[in-house]
């Protein structure tokens, strides 16, 4: 079964403004799906629907299904702590929060109510090596994340997902203002990842988004275009505006 | 016309005509003086505290002016219960107005609906503007009785005043507080709301901490409201200038502030005379503890500042 099924999905804002139009989606697990397409295009509303970060936007309204694992996340009762911690989200922006870089990574666990103090350095660990960070902080782990530069607190806010073991990533243009080497970084772990977790993931480039995609899907303005594998959109796009979109016609 | 106009567009136009450059000083030395002289004013009211409560000092020996005393009239002037006073009427306050400001602050900066907190924060900044005079007469009228009821032996008294204290600190410490918690940016909270975190514990964990300097500004605010306060407490702490007995209701005695016993003897002191120059040795030492608030607030700020100016940098 597939992780996320999106299923008729409408999602309008409190000024009527209407953000997604009738969304289907069927993402499978260990892949990264991209979705990408012009600004504007829904991409991150869409994204924040999967987690109920769009819970945050006042008023807005939405119709249809986001399935996780078969599970309606709008259905009432559902535990939405719990829901953004398994369907972690990492921002365009690398969002460190004030305190140490450990502080950082175990935020997530002990909000979640953990306490054991070997897991959790367990994870740091872990976290931090998967997000390919660990040997350039393993020895300042207690200094403020604040110090890191814009590459490594993009990766120590990967890392911080990555500590609560999701079973979804969701990153939003992850690589946005990094220089081509911290990027290829991130792509690298990308495909390391992807082998323990589901990753969807709005890319900083079509050429991006062609890199990493196993399955990827073009959204303009609110609706999804065309999904397909990456193999068969990049090369042979079925539609006339998915073709123009990539090969740089429009966007 | 056209002749003369010409000038402004060539290059060398660019510098300023020497009449604007004129005016470019004048308002510059204006400004300059106006930031320079509040140092000045700061200095001579320093001075003229010290040159007229020095002869007090000097006058007195050290050990009856810290004495348990004040009676003015027999010469005996021992500062002791004007400044146990000053400090048990502060520090309840404080302790009253600390929790209630930053919780109230959180509400409306956190959790109140928008539409809520348009309505309620305007309302809170007018009460800082009541004169401390109303609100003096307030705790006369309506709180002094109400204590007295609960079994005081008079409603005027220390709690009375740091009832109306912290009432009056309030304002300040919520108004600042929320500007504080306002300043913290949205990726924060949307940080760790993607991490799982509650609602409760994104504003215990991440934003309030990482509005704390803008806190602590608040709290010292009010405390320095708190102590420099007169007119309310010389109305409703009922004007003892002694120790009370330290018992289960000693914080339901009657004391008196510094602050007003200056505002309550200055009127019918003989000006030379060693009580008058007491009196302004009181000025002075309130001088003092101001400072000494001050520095320690911005020392303070100062630590965590230097830690959140450090994000900014190095963007």
């Amino acid at each position: 079964m597939d992780i996320i099924a999106v299923k008729n999905l409408y999602f309008t804002y409190a000024d009527g403004g209407e953000a997604l139009r009738n969304i289907n989606l069927a993402i499978p697990r260990n892949q990264i799906f991209v979705l990408f397409g012009p600004s504007r295009a829904g991409k991150s509303t869409l994204m924040r629907l999967f987690n109920r970060l769009s819970d945050l936007s006042e008023n807005a309204t939405h119709q249809g299904n986001v399935l996780i694992d078969g599970n309606d996340v709008f259905e009432p009762g559902t535990d939405v702590y719990d829901l953004r911690r398994r369907i972690s989200m990492v921002f365009a922006v690398p969002t460190p929060l004030p305190g140490s870089i450990y502080d950082n990574l175990t935020y997530g666990l002990r909000m979640s109510g953990m306490r054991d103090r070997a897991e959790m350095n367990r994870r740091v660990e872990r976290s931090l090596q998967q997000a390919a960070l660990w040997d350039e902080v393993k020895d300042r782990l207690k200094t403020s994340a604040f110090a890191l530069s814009g590459g490594q607190k993009q990766r120590l806010c990967l890392a911080r997902s990555l500590a609560l073991e999701p079973d979804v990533i969701l990153l939003d243009n992850p690589t946005s203002g990094l220089d081509p080497l911290s990027t290829a970084t991130v792509e690298e772990s990308l495909y390391e990842l992807k082998r323990r977790y589901t990753i969807v993931m709005v890319p900083h480039s079509v050429q991006q988004a062609a890199r990493v995609a196993d399955q990827a899907a073009f959204m303009l303005d609110g609706e999804v275009i065309e999904v397909d594998s990456a193999d068969k959109l990049f090369i042979h796009p079925k539609s006339k505006r998915t073709e123009d979109y990539i090969t740089g016609r429009f966007g | 016309m056209a002749v003369a106009n010409e000038p402004a567009s060539s290059p060398l136009a660019t510098a300023p005509a020497p009449g604007r450059r004129w005016g470019e000083v004048i308002i510059e030395s204006i400004i300059k003086i106006a930031g320079v002289s509040v140092i000045f004013i700061v200095g001579f009211i320093f001075l003229f505290l010290l040159w007229e409560g020095l002869p007090a000092i000097l006058d007195i020996p050290l050990r009856q002016l810290f004495g348990p005393q004040w009676y003015p009239i027999e010469e005996h002037f021992g500062l002791l219960p004007l400044l146990f006073g000053s400090l048990l009427v502060t520090v309840v306050a404080v302790l009253i107005a600390l929790p209630l400001g930053i919780t109230t602050a959180i509400y409306l900066g956190e959790i109140a609906p928008p539409w809520l907190r348009d309505i309620l924060k305007p309302i809170i900044e007018i009460l800082a503007g009541i004169p401390s005079i109303v609100l003096g007469f307030l705790g006369w009228i309506a709180l002094a009785p109400l204590i007295q009821t609960m079994g005081a032996p008079t409603g005027l008294t220390a709690f009375t005043g740091a009832l109306i204290l912290a009432y009056m600190a309030l304002p300040t410490i919520i108004s600042i507080a929320e500007d504080a918690l306002y300043a913290v940016p949205r990726e924060y909270r949307d940080g760790a709301l993607a991490i799982g975190a509650t609602q409760w514990q994104t504003i215990w964990r991440v934003v309030v901490p990482a509005a704390r300097s803008g806190m602590l500004i608040a709290v010292m605010l009010g405390i320095g409201r708190a102590i420099g306060e007169t007119m309310a407490v010389l109305m409703v702490t009922g004007n003892a200038a002694n120790i009370p007995a330290f018992s289960e209701n000693w914080l339901f005695s009657p004391v008196r502030t510094m602050t007003a016993t200056i505002a309550a003897e200055m009127g019918e002191v003989a000006q030379g005379s060693t009580h008058y120059h007491v009196l302004y040795a009181i000025g002075l030492l309130l001088f003092l503890i101001t400072l000494a608030i001050n520095s320690l607030a911005a020392r303070l700020i100062g630590v965590s500042g230097g830690r959140r100016s450090r994000p900014g940098g190095s963007l």
